[in-house]
């Protein structure tokens, strides 16, 4: 095992430094920073050509990138943004953002796509069944953005209008200026609430169709019958004979699909204007000084290493939840 | 779809007592079990009915959906069944013409990512070695960075220059292939290994031949089943880089445009927002159920 886990791991770093180099490439070719600079005529041109000397615009591509690798690997810096700030502060920042949308969505969903799941299969082809899969299908072809307005633009109006009082924010993760922990707490919370059900709405009806799918195979095995036939309580089987091995398949899908909200929770992030990764990306690429390479470098550094690692975990989980699996 | 007519035999003595059994073709079996899903069959009958009136409306609906009247931000009436926008266009004519860009685009990603997914798994399952390495690899790279931001970086880039339907399928569909190809190379480790495929090289038949004639036919459930729902995403995703500012631009209307730029009036004009986002939910509802019928049809061995 041990192994398996360094050769992943190997093949992990030189998928990413292949990424960075082709992300860079890409984001660095796309356009050009300076263009709002060059566009204004009071602009002189030593301006301009100081502005590219600080970007390092004036050197050509591989010395930059070598650059930029050459500070992350030896250095751990993650550049500077053009805005003049250290790539790596703002990064620590934005992600703390988006874990705090993003961790409460995905114990939500599992939680509600475990349970919807397992009744689905339950009560298989009763309404019950019937309701859980055409809200999920329901949800899975609603845009996130469509949601996340529905919910911003209606439910928070009228729950507000009927509390007299703003009880759902709809704007940013908190309000400035509050002051004690349990206040800032309930204020958070707050902020929270419509963004994160946004996120698990999406997420739990997909995961409910897997969670679904696994309890069925699992019900339909052999050993599920022997364990009935033995005369065990329907809840002993059920739970401990069922719904244990039917985990197995969903942990995984699980781990991969919270790696990808990490750096991908962009639209829900943009739509109740929460400053996380996503919108980091967005603005890296198409803000006012755009494209901003090292932001965006940044971005997938992290990103993509959550990506790549909970891809790994989710195959070392299989193998240590699934014994019959071997690590080839 | 790998059609095995079996020939009628007529069996006089069956016949006499109304016994025949009838020869039924694969497709003809693919086609029942179509049938039998019912929501399989209203999502085509709800999908058809949107195709018919997104083409056919604009002819005889009198506005056009550039046409500007005189009439700004009513809500729905006789005249304007879905209201008018701030500058005066008639939605019901908007949501049409959006409706129909979005189905075009995301029927171009789904024939170009299935084309290009097939093809990559298919030489890489058949030929393994080198090339499937080279290949997969390849495929691991564009799973592994985020989508969005291929879409981003891509999109900022070209749609800029011309915000086109045209442009916006040739970035999506570059994009959308990758899961395709790891299925049809799994597909094709398996069949390669198959006795009629051994027969084929036995009497000299070329690679083309076999991939083309014998294994793509053998495959093409999944993959029929994967360009569907690709259909469904491309819809999904078309309208997400619209409300990002980054998709399909005026003078042409999307779904995901329309949306877009209802929602800052949508607490006051609230049919801004509701009917381009009931076109948008019903259509990719409508084409996932079809999917979900298809792939009971053409592939009853899987379950989701």
């Amino acid at each position: 095992m041990w192994a398996y886990l360094l050769r992943r791991l190997a093949a992990g770093i030189i998928v990413l430094l292949v990424l960075s180099f082709g992300v860079f490439l890409m984001v660095a070719l796309s356009g050009d920073p300076l263009a709002q600079l060059r566009a204004n005529p009071q602009t002189s041109p030593a301006t301009i050509a100081a502005a590219a000397q600080q970007l390092h615009l004036n050197q050509p591509l591989i010395e930059r990138y070598w650059g930029w690798l050459d500070g992350l690997l030896l250095h751990g810096t993650f550049g500077t943004s053009f805005t003049g700030q250290p790539v790596g502060a703002q990064i620590a920042q934005r992600l703390s953002v988006t874990l705090k949308l993003v961790i409460p969505a995905v114990v939500l969903s599992v939680l509600l796509g475990v349970v919807v799941g397992v009744i689905s299969a339950v009560r298989q082809y009763k309404p019950v069944d019937h309701l859980s899969t055409g809200l999920a299908y329901l949800f899975f072809s609603t845009p996130v953005f469509v949601l996340g307005l529905l919910l911003k633009d209606f439910l928070a109006v009228d729950v507000n209008k009927a509390a007299g009082h703003t009880i759902l924010y709809t704007v940013g993760e908190s309000t400035p200026g509050i002051n004690g922990t349990w206040n800032v707490f309930v204020n958070e919370a707050q902020h929270a609430v419509l963004p994160v059900l946004t996120l698990t709405l999406i997420t739990y009806a997909t995961w409910s169709r897997f969670q679904r799918a696994a309890m069925l195979d699992v019900l339909n095995a052999d050993y599920i019958r022997l364990a009935r036939a033995k005369g065990l309580s329907p809840r002993r089987v059920l739970f401990v004979h069922a719904l244990r091995n039917a985990l197995i398949p969903v942990i995984t899908v699980v781990a991969i699909d919270f790696a990808a909200l990490i750096g991908g929770a962009l639209v829900t992030e943009i739509v109740f204007s929460w400053y996380g990764m996503g919108q980091y990306l967005y603005n890296g690429l198409t803000g006012a000084e755009s494209p901003d390479v090292y932001a965006v470098q940044g971005w997938l550094v992290v990103a993509a290493t959550a990506v790549i690692l909970f891809n790994i975990l989710a195959d070392l989980l299989y193998g240590l939840l699934d014994p019959r699996v071997r690590y080839a | 779809m790998h059609e095995v007519t079996r020939p009628v035999i007529p069996d006089t003595a069956d016949a006499a007592e109304g016994l025949t059994i009838e020869s039924r073709t694969q497709l003809r079996l693919a086609v029942e079990r179509f049938a039998h899903h019912r929501l399989a069959l209203g999502g085509l009958t709800v999908f058809v009915l949107l195709l018919l009136l997104s083409t056919i409306g604009p002819v005889f609906w009198h506005y056009g959906y550039t046409a500007i009247t005189n009439q700004f931000a009513t809500a729905p009436s006789a005249q304007h069944p879905f209201g008018t926008d701030l500058i005066g266009h008639d939605l019901f004519a908007q949501v049409l013409a959006a409706e129909a860009t979005s189905v075009k685009t995301a029927v171009l990603v789904a024939v170009i990512a299935t084309v290009i997914g097939t093809t990559i798994g298919a030489v890489a399952g058949y030929y393994g070695g080198v090339a499937d390495a080279l290949l997969m690899r390849f495929t691991d790279l564009i799973l592994a960075v985020p989508l969005l931001a291929i879409l981003l970086v891509l999109a900022n880039k070209l749609s800029k220059q011309a915000g086109s339907w045209l442009w916006i399928a040739l970035i999506l569909g570059f994009v959308l292939w990758a899961n395709l190809a790891r299925q049809v190379r799994g597909a094709f480790l398996s069949l390669r290994e198959r006795e009629f495929v051994e027969a084929e090289h036995a009497i000299g038949a070329s690679d083309r031949r076999i991939i083309m004639r014998h294994m793509i036919p053998n495959a093409i459930g999944p993959i029929i089943v994967s360009a569907t729902l690709t259909v469904a995403l491309a819809i999904l995703i078309e309208a997400v880089l619209s409300f990002l500012g980054l998709g399909i631009e005026p003078p042409q209307v999307s779904l995901g445009y329309l949306i877009a730029s209802g929602q800052d009036a949508a607490a006051t004009l609230p049919w801004l927002f509701f009917f381009p986002a009931g076109f948008l939910v019903v259509t990719i509802l409508s084409v996932n159920f079809i999917g979900d019928g298809l792939r009971d049809a053409l592939d009853p061995g899987s379950r989701r």
